[in-house]
């Protein structure tokens, strides 16, 4: 038996990891990033509670002139007392750069306020460390960013006890000041050049435990609310960049067609504001004054466009792909009266834009390329855009920017690389962004897909569930390849293409269903693709949790007491009793209204949702201009556990996404193909959730710690949404949905906007419609 | 070129450009006034409102040449003049529901917002769900439910 002392000798040696500290002029601290970051440093584990004195005085701490020092990630603690960190990670509006100045705040007892995170240029020897995808984020840099700062409080420690003549257990720390018993007290800001390091060293730091967490936890505002809601925010296209003038890209009139011909270049260059006109890869590039007369010099320009690579795809026919390429479901011979239920699902192209279209600042000069992007995967980027220029990859700056949204669009940089080109080609620095119509039409769509699946039952149990995912290929770029085969390169997936160890590792079933199978076909299409917020599980889970609500009404029992009675982690179970509960579940609904609850685990977390849908005539034919409103979910309810949630305020503001996403994509929102194109253009053509269509009722409830590590959150809640939106309306109009949206194959709630020319025209009509 | 005068945020500025240009491009690409956001440049997404005359507008839709010289442009730069405070009420309640996810909208959001709320008190009465069912602005983000609750937080706040 252990004593308590040794429990926690062994608690602390948990908690211990390698720090450095840097040569520098103000106190500068590091920790390594990546996997090694991760495993507490076992040598430091000595016998007894070591006090920090002790530690420094251990022979932890090595002088070492080798160092090496490139894959750190850096915390400097600037003369001023505040400290500045730049995350080699891209904030999308996931809140991650709040989140780690938490963690920072935390190790560091430094106020928030006084913690400044930007976002990191591309870092090549980072590898594939710098890929912000996968709700990996906090994940990833929990340990290593609060190794840093407690590296850095440790050191602060030491310099203040040398100054302050009193040993270094009697100080304390707190909100960026270091007191001694007797009172004196030395700033953060008085030790900054004071604690700073002539040499590297490496030196061993213990993490403060859980239980004296007073930042981590708790719910915080976002650090950059007050510079968004200012309008000083700096998205790509508010960076001022010397003579970088506006560009667009004339586009062709369905996806990956080619310039054949210009017939009026030199007419066009000289339309007013006009500066260059140049063919590149994907169009025919314009630049100028504004980006209003490149709206202008676009719809002038004639160009003869050569055949795209779908031209004659419409959603039939790719539908009828996906069928032929369906692998078959093969049960194994089962016991006598079992009975099935099977269904199939058919999943239309979805639009990953964000309200911030593609766009890039790009300044390329004879031997060497700047850029300003928000890029998930800037190393990716960086070594693209410095193939395609024929420039070392040394020559290439990838600045990462603020991004406006990304839903899994910014994991490329189209609009990147193809600013590049633009620059080259006219020799001149260029901010090149898409119009929104063009988003639509040639941006990466999240695929359609159908999803077969087939479960067996008997004598109250669940025998087997077989579920066939056949999907338009989901393209990944090898950044996400990267970091996803490094980190699974152990795992027993051999064999397995890139999409399908995706697809195997990200989706899994909650219940105890028997044997269970999922399998990924894909259908390699000419279409622009990618992962749209959460990948395959909205897809795949709403299948799924649609035939758990047929097995629990032909096994003749409750969703939720089903559900509860097969999930298999206790950490399921409680989420969905939270959101039963808090959301009334089974209360008297009236006719054409109902609840609808679903489970959705992933990225070591789990979501459930519970919603009430409103599908009665009075409501589904509400009129509002350019419109759909259809049924509309009146109340939600959602349950998270991520294990820890470091700031339960930017876990439910995740959450609130999640679920409006959720219910875009299972009521309203989709892409339409036809001869070759996509027919949306605007915001009123793809109908993601507006105001109109919000429920009025939300409640989001964060669970408690339970792993005491965090897990992701940036996607978790579309799936559980999703599925609980599709399980509401079956329950609502008796009628299990199996196409999705439900409304897609009504009539076009809009006239398709010309292809030729490619972009509309601005309206003029802006003050008569003042209010 | 002609030339065009406004007040913008309370300042009188003149610029030569072509009467057709929006004005969106006016402030953002000449005059490097970046606070409206492009989102669609067709009227729909809302991102660009600004103020004309205290009344919400989508100056995507606005040639250079409707504006007067005596017209108030108020973008979301100028909104906290508007009431000779550092932040306007509004502002401050999308602070205290921390509403922003990427925050490409909030702008065009918070300008929207003030002058609906303008607009039903000039009519005699608070914010309903009607006029909630007016508000087109994108969120992208799904920031709609902690605007609604900024918005009724902030109504009678100015
Ligand atoms: S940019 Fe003006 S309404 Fe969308
Ligand atoms: S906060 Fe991102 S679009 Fe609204």
């Amino acid at each position: 038996m252990s004593t308590a002392s040794e429990q926690q000798s062994t608690d602390v040696s948990r908690r211990r990891f390698l720090g450095y500290v840097l040569a520098a002029s103000t106190l500068t601290v590091a920790a390594q990033l990546g996997e090694g970051a991760a495993a507490p440093h076992a040598e430091a584990a000595v016998p007894g509670v070591p006090e920090p004195a002790d530690l420094y005085d251990l022979n932890d701490m090595l002088t070492d002139a080798t160092l090496a020092t490139a894959n750190l990630i850096t915390i400097t603690l600037n003369a001023d007392g505040t400290a500045s960190f730049a995350l080699p990670r891209t904030e999308v509006g996931q809140g991650i750069t709040t989140s780690t100045a938490m963690l920072i705040a935390e190790e560091l007892d430094l106020p928030l306020d006084k913690v400044q995170v930007s976002l990191a240029d591309a870092r090549p020897e980072l590898v594939f460390n710098q890929l912000t995808g996968g709700s990996n984020t906090t994940i990833s840099t929990y340990t290593p960013v609060r190794v840093a700062a407690a590296t850095a409080k440790q050191q602060l420690l030491e310099a203040a006890a040398t100054e302050l003549g009193v040993p270094l257990s009697a100080l304390s720390a707190l909100q960026g000041v270091i007191t001694a018993p007797d009172g004196r007290s030395l700033s953060y800001a008085e030790l900054a050049v004071k604690a700073a390091s002539l040499t590297n060293l490496q030196v061993s730091v213990t993490l403060k435990p859980a239980t004296a967490f007073s930042v981590i936890g708790t719910p915080q505002n976002r650090i950059d609310a007050l510079d968004a809601v200012t309008g000083r925010k700096q998205f790509a296209m508010d960076v001022q960049v010397a003579g970088a003038m506006p560009a667009m890209i004339c586009r062709p009139p369905t996806i990956n067609g080619t310039v054949v011909s210009v017939q009026n270049r030199t007419a066009v260059q000289a339309m007013p504001g006009i500066t260059d006109v140049a063919v590149v890869s994907t169009g025919v590039a314009v630049r100028g004054r504004t980006f209003g007369q490149c709206i202008d010099a676009v719809r002038a320009l004639q160009v003869t466009w050569g055949p795209g690579s779908e031209d004659a795809a419409t959603d039939a026919t790719v539908l009828a792909e996906l069928r032929a390429a369906e692998n078959p479901i093969v049960t194994p011979p089962l016991p006598l009266l079992t009975e099935a239920v099977d269904a199939r699902f058919t999943f239309h192209f979805a639009s990953n834009s964000a309200l911030e279209s593609n766009c890039a600042v790009a300044d390329v000069r004879s031997g060497s390329a700047e850029i300003w992007a928000c890029v998930k995967a800037p190393i990716t980027a960086q070594e693209e855009i410095a193939a395609q220029l024929g420039l070392p990859v040394s020559a290439v700056t990838v600045h990462v920017t603020q991004g406006g949204g990304s839903f899994g669009r910014k994991l490329f940089h189209d609009a990147a690389l193809e600013a590049a080109e633009v620059s080259k080609a006219m020799g001149k620095p260029v901010r090149l962004m898409w119009h929104r119509t063009d988003d639509f039409r040639h941006g990466r769509t999240h695929p359609m897909s159908i999803s077969r699946v087939r479960a067996t039952y008997s004598l109250g149990q669940v025998l087997t569930l077989d579920q066939r995912h056949t999907s338009v290929a989901t393209e990944f770029g090898h950044g996400l390849g990267e970091i996803i085969t490094s980190s699974v390169a152990k795992l027993p997936v051999g064999g397995l293409t890139f999409s399908e160890t995706i697809f195997s590792l990200t989706q899994q079933t909650p219940y105890n269903f028997g044997v269970t199978t999922q399998l990924l076909t894909e259908v390699d299409n000419g279409f622009h693709t990618g992962s749209m917020r959460n990948i395959y599980s909205p897809n795949v889970r709403c299948a799924q949790e649609l035939i758990v609500d047929r097995l629990a009404a032909a096994m003749g029992q409750d969703p939720y007491h089903f559900r509860r009675n097969f999930l298999k982690d206790p950490r399921a179970v409680a989420v969905l009793d939270k959101v039963a509960q808090v959301g009334n579940w089974g209360r008297t609904m009236a006719p054409g209204t109902a609840q609808g609850i679903a489970i959705h685990p992933e990225y070591h977390g789990f979501v459930a949702v519970l919603v009430e849908i409103d599908c009665t005539p009075a409501t589904v034919n509400r009129q509002i201009p350019d419109a759909v409103t259809g049924p509309r979910v009146t109340k939600a309810v959602c349950a998270v556990d991520v294990g820890l949630a470091v700031n339960p305020k930017g876990l439910e503001a995740q959450m609130m996404g999640g679920i409006m996403d959720g219910i875009a994509v299972t009521l309203t929102s989709s892409l339409h193909l036809n001869g070759g194109y996509f027919q949306e253009g605007s915001w009123d053509n793809y109908f993601y959730t507006r105001q109109w269509n919000t429920p009025p009722e939300l409640d989001i409830i964060v669970m408690p710690p339970t792993t005491g590590t965090p897990g992701g959150a940036g996607e978790l809640a579309v799936a559980g949404a999703m599925a609980a939106v599709a399980c509401a309306y079956g329950r609502a109009t008796g009628t299990m949905p199996t196409t999705f949206p439900i409304n897609h194959d009504a009539p076009l709630a809009f006239t398709p906007l010309p292809t030729v020319p490619p972009i509309p025209q601005s309206p003029t009509d802006g003050l008569s419609r003042a209010y | 070129m002609p030339s065009h005068t406004f007040v913008l945020n309370g300042q009188q500025v003149t610029v030569d450009v072509e009467d057709d240009v929006r004005l969106l491009w006016v402030l953002r690409d000449i005059l490097g006034v970046t606070g409206p956001k492009y989102g669609c440049g067709l009227g729909v997404c809302q991102a660009c409102t600004s103020h004309v005359n205290g009344k919400a507008v989508n100056i995507c839709c606005v040639p250079v040449s409707d504006v007067q010289p005596t017209d108030e442009v108020t973008t979301i730069e100028g909104l906290p003049a508007t009431v000779g405070q550092d932040l306007h009420p509004m502002q401050q309640a999308w602070l205290d529901m921390d509403v922003p996810q990427c925050g490409y909208c909030q702008p065009g959001q918070i300008m929207a917002a003030v002058a609906k709320v303008l607009q039903a008190r000039a009519a005699g009465r608070q914010l309903g769900d009607a006029d909630f069912d007016e508000i087109r602005n994108i969120c992208r983000c799904g920031t709609y439910h902690r605007i609604r609750e900024a918005i009724l937080e902030a109504q009678t706040k100015f």
